[in-house]
């Protein structure tokens, strides 16, 4: 197999990567997409194998170790795969950035030891300028995407306190960090020495954890996406080093996935991407709101139920909470039966509702809500002031109309404008305020009715009083 | 004139590459976001090329047992990555049929 044959399948592989992420256009096409994806894959492991097969004489204890390897991963992929619960997602997302960054180390750290066997050696064993340049930044970040992504896994997960930690000049260790890291790389570019590689690295994984431990549990939607664009740019790096031009393309598309997924998110909290990455947000809150009393209207399940009956439509927002409590299929049932008595019934999807960029549309698909009955922002806000009832469930930053009030810490935010609706009706465990610390006028306006309650166990009673 | 530095090649090839991903990740719809998410691990698991080549075509102890943990771990999201998106996939499949039926 030339040189040549080897490059030209790389650029099929490619190019059904590109098709993998066009086909998720739209969800008639995506799993078509997907199929290209693992094509793509087949085609680029094959000719690989092809390639060391043919580069060495002896090649079967090598190609056996790569077999093994891609058993054992295989299964360990497969077996989570099947079994994660959807609203895991963000967590094994995280998890999957984590390994990605720490195989991007070992390959580096391969290819400084070795480097003749990836083509990159000079005469004598030198590695070239340019390529030890891309090894020291593909290190890096492949470093810091691993110890970050195990932070965010951590603090999704629930093993870590999810609370942001800052203190001190955090920034600037931050940065002296950062700077010592790119000092011994420099020095790593100029000698091809082991000890400020190692240095870097260790630097790195360090600056991973420091740069995830100030960011809140509610901004992980951000740092989860960010993540996936640093394991993109790490795939990148190593690209350039081995100058693998499907590494490169490969590693590119994800990298600006990940930056366009992060950026959606910052735009839908309307916070900076540096407010975001800097941290702290959401720890002094809390204590400040709940400082007045203040009279609002609740309501049973049934009263819930009657309203909604004799409404001609009703929009549902989803929040964080109801996946908490498990509720969707009992939502799901909700739906059907106000369906049935002829109510129209939509879902209208904050960007941030879930915990991962999309993650509500999953929750909702899973519990089998067709997905032409659900909307994204942009799409149904007109809709809310000639909609009878809108149901708000677990969510409540998202609907807050102080988002529209200047001064409130939350001015500018887009939000579902709940508030429109003749009815809205709120259902929620208690009056505590949200992740922002803000109260929320919603809940005290004369057309809100608050039904208090486990999000699941009254959206059961609702349906128990349709019957 | 002299040749072209293979850095500069890879440089125009991810340059290029941003800008294919910029328009194609655009076009995504924001119901598919997580599924995004989740193929976008299993091709950035496409570095399973040089963990292989770290395996299989390197003489050193280190080289190889690097090399077979980094194959491993890349092989977790290959599959991972890929079958987990399937799965989503399908639930957004699923209900489109009897959709359709109802109408």
């Amino acid at each position: 197999m030339s040189a040549n044959l080897v490059t030209l399948l790389y650029l099929v592989a490619s190019v059904c990567f590109i098709q993998a992420l066009k086909g998720l256009s739209h969800p008639t096409t995506a799993r078509r997409g997907n199929v290209f994806g693992m094509v793509g894959m087949a085609i680029a492991i094959a000719t690989t194998i092809a390639l060391i097969a043919q580069m060495r004489a002896e090649a079967g204890a090598g190609l056996a170790l790569i077999v093994v390897g891609i058993v054992v991963g295989g299964a360990v992929g497969t077996v989570i795969a099947r079994r994660v619960q959807m609203t895991k997602m963000p967590e094994l997302v995280a998890a999957m950035h984590s390994l990605v960054g720490l195989a991007a180390v070992l390959i580096a750290i391969v290819a400084v030891h070795e480097p003749g066997a990836f083509g990159i050696a000079g005469p004598e064993g030198a590695i070239p300028l340019g390529n030890r340049l891309e090894l020291f930044i593909g290190t890096f970040v492949g470093a810091i995407t691993f110890s970050g992504s195990v932070i965010a896994f951590g603090k999704l997960s629930g093993k870590f306190r999810s609370a942001p930690i800052v203190f001190r000049g955090q920034h600037w260790l931050n940065l002296l960090l950062a700077l010592a890291m790119i000092g011994f790389g420099l020095w790593f570019f100029a000698t091809q020495q082991w000890t400020p590689f190692l240095v870097m690295t260790a630097l790195a994984f360090v600056l991973g954890v420091l740069i995830i431990i100030p960011i809140g549990g509610a901004d992980m939607p951000v740092v989860v996406s960010m993540l996936n664009s640093y394991s993109g740019w790490a795939a990148a790096g190593i690209g350039f080093s081995l100058n693998n031009s499907m590494l490169i393309v490969s590693g590119s598309l994800v990298g600006s996935s990940g930056a366009i997924l992060s950026y959606i998110m910052c735009r839908a909290m309307n916070r900076s991407f540096i407010n975001v990455i800097l941290g702290g947000f959401g720890q002094e809150g809390g204590a400040a709101a709940a400082a007045e009393q203040r009279s609002y209207r609740s309501g049973s399940a049934e009263d819930a139920a009657f309203l909604m009956s004799n409404a001609e439509s009703v929009i549902i927002v989803p929040g964080y909470g109801l996946a908490v409590s498990r509720a969707q299929h009992a939502l799901k049932e909700l739906a059907q039966k106000l369906g049935e008595k002829g109510v129209s019934v939509k879902y209208a999807i904050h960007p941030v509702a879930g915990r991962m960029p999309g993650h509500m549309n999953v929750l909702l698909a899973e519990a089998e809500i067709p997905y032409d009955q659900v909307f994204e922002m942009e799409d149904i806000n007109s809709e809310f002031q000639s909609t009878d009832v809108v149901l708000v469930v677990g969510a409540n930053d998202v609907v807050n109309p102080a988002a529209k009030t200047p001064g409130s810490p939350i001015f500018g935010m887009p939000i579902l404008e709940a508030h429109r609706a003749r009815n809205v009706i709120v259902i929620k465990r208690s009056m505590a305020a949200g992740y922002a610390g803000l109260d929320n006028e919603l809940f005290y306006m004369d057309k809100t009715m608050m039904t208090f309650g486990d999000a699941k166990k009254v959206l059961e009673d609702m349906v128990k009083a349709l019957e | 004139m002299e040749q072209v530095d293979p850095t500069v090649i890879n440089l125009v090839i991810f340059v290029l590459a941003i800008y294919v991903g910029y328009h194609v990740v655009w076009n995504v719809t924001p119901a598919l976001h997580t599924p995004l998410m989740a193929v976008t691990n299993a091709i950035s698991a496409i570095i399973i090329v040089g963990a292989m080549l770290a395996a299989g075509a390197t003489d050193t102890v280190l080289g190889n047992v690097f090399g077979l943990l980094a194959v491993a771990l890349a092989a977790v999201n290959v599959f991972g990555g890929f079958l987990v998106t399937q799965r989503m996939l399908e639930m957004f499949k699923k209900k489109e049929r009897p959709a359709e039926k109802q109408q």
